[in-house]
């Protein structure tokens, strides 16, 4: 398989990651399965930001560094979206996204 | 990609799609983290083939032992009940599978038809390791290339590294394991270049304001998640 | 061994390099395994004696050699039992990724100069993060086993394990900075004689070896910090309802990931493979037999440091999961943070001369300690009344009293 087919492989694994997250992100009525979403599409992000960093001499170390900023910020956002997860279960006593009709509490 | 293991993508792919399948399918929100642990260790192994061992070190550190384990705390301390799931309608569904079939192939088609120019690269056979000891070795041999990790440390000082950085001790025979082909170096002549500055960014500004970024969300995250249960509350 | 593969058998590239990753697994499993029966033994006898009692003395000769064989034959015959409410899918996944967890440490763990199942620069750090993915096998465990117990112990246990990662990855990175790589192989190369070892180099380092330790048996849920599978506590924590093969999965895992914190703490701070004397002596004559030899120096190094955990677990009572956190948060990982910065202003400040002067200062004194130590304890040994020395068989201490009164 010639380099840029491989390129394409790795793509298309980052592509059906994002395609995942973005269904979990919809379909799911739990908040942390929406949160687990968010995780799947970064990593989605990644892996393309990985793939090009190989592949292109150019982009090599940027594309590595971009990962691992995406990792740690990613790291970052899943604990504040967990605490606000938290504070909306302590005011409704569930996660259930369907609940969180109402702008208050 | 020309590395023997090379082959070792596919299974890795198949975890992966089979793991992010399934975790948009299942119910069980337990089962749901599993099923992202093995998609995050997938990634990981993928970076991790890639080349970019750090990234895939990093990846297991934080991704699934800090994040993945901060979110099934978060299940556990937002459960309802043992195995409880929150269900949606065959409707949803089947607009979900739709779109998401429709999305992804969206995706390959642009993917599979753009014409991916990638610059030609010295061929990446991998040469032997010459000796620093002998300068008429280094000078006619191509210039050796480094593991990741070490032009990362470089590039986020600033540092353009095209020379194998010395050791602290003095040692004068650099271990094989710290020099890796596949980083090409685009020195023309083939002498090895002293390190100087680069002429794009360096990384370290961005590195301290994510770990102000951090401590900031440190803060506000034990802030907004602080216990004030509503008093009379039956669930 | 991949080029005498691919050159003496000829056997294509992609063939040789699967055979020789076989060959290394293979050899690693064995050697994980077979630590891990000889601890087992180990743990017990050891136990017995701190308890004033005797151990395994039955299966296989004098000393109970083959008490482990026979735990093992009595565990793989053991009815393979999973409660009803339990999750089986993740009940039965935890064990493995514990094990996988603990055992995949190993491919960048070097054994001697240059054998290391795969060298990576990024050695240290990447022995780290598979380990803690270990984690996530205890919560599927706690979890999946739809008990309440387990449920609590796997939670506290999660807790503690992702907690005491931190002060242990920033004690780690003390000898690295020390060494400037974190290739396991380079850090302990540089500790060829007995004062450069790392944990003599600085009292930074000196201060992060104690702390390291600390934190790696509450790491491995080694006592004092093993609340979550305390019997008197929790039942038997997150492993409560594992009976048979998989309980004993989780214990290779335990034994496993004590080995692989053993062998960091000795390749970063003991100095790895090195007996501390004459090493170019050694690497210049004695060829293949150095990298043996310094496969069983590492082994009997690492084997010290875990007996040394076993030692403090059978001494020292158990601390509640509220001192155990607040150790980690309060105590230890201040320290590691100090220790961070005081070993890098001491790279950067100190003139050479002074850190050569005090590794081999603070190398004579630990040894003169050690020897102090080793003589006090074999001095204070009592003759026995009919005038022999005692040996692994006699009772001593109360037992003694006991049949003195007869």
């Amino acid at each position: 398989m010639t380099d840029s087919g491989w390129l394409q492989a790795y793509l298309l694994v980052g592509a059906l990651l994002f395609v995942c997250g973005a269904l979990c992100m919809a379909t799911k009525r739990n908040a942390i399965g929406i949160l687990m979403g968010v995780e799947l599409v970064l990593n989605g992000a990644t892996v393309n930001f990985v793939a090009f960093a190989s592949f292109n001499p150019a982009f090599q170390i940027e594309g590595q560094i971009f990962a691992l900023f995406v990792i740690v910020l990613a790291a970052a956002e899943a604990a504040v979206a967990l605490a606000i997860v938290l504070n909306f279960y302590n005011n409704h006593t569930t996660v259930d996204v369907d609940t969180a009709e109402e702008l208050k509490g | 990609m020309d590395s023997p293991y090379s082959l070792l993508f596919w299974p890795l792919a198949a975890l992966i799609a089979v793991s992010a399948i399934a975790m948009v399918v299942t119910q069980n929100i337990v089962r749901a983290a599993t099923w992202l642990l093995f998609t995050l260790a997938g990634v990981a192994g993928i970076f991790f083939l890639l080349g970019a061992d750090f990234v895939g070190a990093t990846q297991l550190l934080v991704y699934v032992g800090g994040t993945l384990v901060l979110v099934v705390f978060g299940v556990m301390l937002t459960a309802q009940g043992p195995f409880i799931s929150m269900k949606i309608g065959a409707g949803e569904w089947a607009i979900a599978a739709t779109v998401g079939i429709g999305f992804f192939s969206v995706l390959a088609y642009a993917l599979i038809n753009f014409n991916l120019e990638i610059p030609s690269t010295p061929t990446q056979a991998t040469a032997p390791a010459p000796s620093l000891t002998d300068p008429q070795q280094a000078a006619a041999k191509p210039p050796r290339s480094l593991a990741p990790s070490i032009v990362l440390g470089t590039a986020l000082l600033g540092f353009e590294s095209a020379t194998p950085v010395e050791p602290l001790t003095g040692v004068q025979n650099v271990p094989a394991s710290l020099v890796s082909p596949g980083v090409p170096n685009a020195t023309p002549s083939g002498l090895p270049r002293p390190p100087r500055l680069r002429t794009r960014m360096a990384y370290l500004l961005p590195f301290e304001i994510v770990s102000v970024h951090l401590l900031v969300v440190l803060i506000g995250a034990a802030y907004l998640a602080r216990s004030k249960r509503r008093r009379g509350v039956t669930p | 061994m991949t080029d005498f593969l691919k050159n003496t058998l000829g056997l294509s590239p992609a063939v040789a390099d699967a055979l020789v990753v076989f060959i290394a697994v293979n050899i690693l499993v064995a050697f994980v395994a077979g630590s891990a029966i000889f601890f087992i033994w180990l743990e017990r006898k050891v136990c017995g004696r701190i308890q004033d009692r005797l151990g395994p003395t039955r299966v296989g000769g004098k000393f109970g050699w083959l008490q482990t064989i026979a735990d093992g034959i009595k565990l793989l015959v053991k009815e393979d039992l999973i409660p009803g409410d339990a999750d089986q899918m993740l009940f039965r996944l935890g064990p493995y990724i514990a094990f996988c967890g603990a055992f995949m440490a190993f491919i960048a763990l070097p054994f001697a100069d240059g054998w290391v199942a795969k060298p990576l620069s990024i050695g240290v750090f990447f022995m780290l993060a598979v380990m803690s993915t270990e984690v996530f096998g205890i919560i599927l465990a706690g979890y999946g086993s739809g008990s309440k117990w387990a449920l609590f112990g796997g939670m506290r246990e999660a807790a503690q394990m992702v907690s005491y990662e931190v002060p242990m990855a920033l004690c780690v990175l003390v000898p690295v900075i020390v060494a400037g790589s974190m290739d396991l192989n380079y850090v302990a190369k540089q500790q060829d004689w007995l004062w450069n070892w790392y944990v003599f180099h600085d009292p930074f380092t000196f201060v992060a070896f104690w702390t390291y330790f600390c934190c790696a048996t509450a790491q491995c849920k080694r006592a004092p910090f093993d609340l979550a599978e305390a019997e008197s506590e929790l039942v038997a924590g997150f492993h409560t309802e594992y009976s048979g093969l998989r309980w004993s999965f989780f214990f290779m895992a335990e034994y496993g990931a004590m080995f692989a914190v053993s062998g960091i703490a000795v390749n970063l701070f003991l100095g790895g493979w090195n007996i501390g004397f004459l090493p170019n002596w050694i690497q210049a004559h004695m060829g293949i037999f150095a990298n043996l030899l310094g496969v069983v120096v590492f082994v009997l190094k690492a084997w010290l440091l875990v007996f040394v955990m076993m030692w403090v677990r059978w001494t020292l009572p158990r601390l509640r999961i509220d001192q155990v956190m607040m150790t980690c948060l309060k105590y230890l990982l201040p320290i590691s943070c100090a220790l961070l910065l005081g070993v890098g202003l001491w790279q950067a400040l100190m003139p050479v001369i002074v850190g050569r002067i005090f590794s081999i200062v603070l190398c004579a004194l630990s040894v003169a300690a050690l020897g102090w130590l080793v003589y006090t304890l074999l001095t204070t040994f009592t003759k026995l009344p009919s005038g022999g020395v005692p040996n692994l068989w006699t009772p001593t201490g109360s037992a003694r009293r006991d049949l003195a009164k007869t």
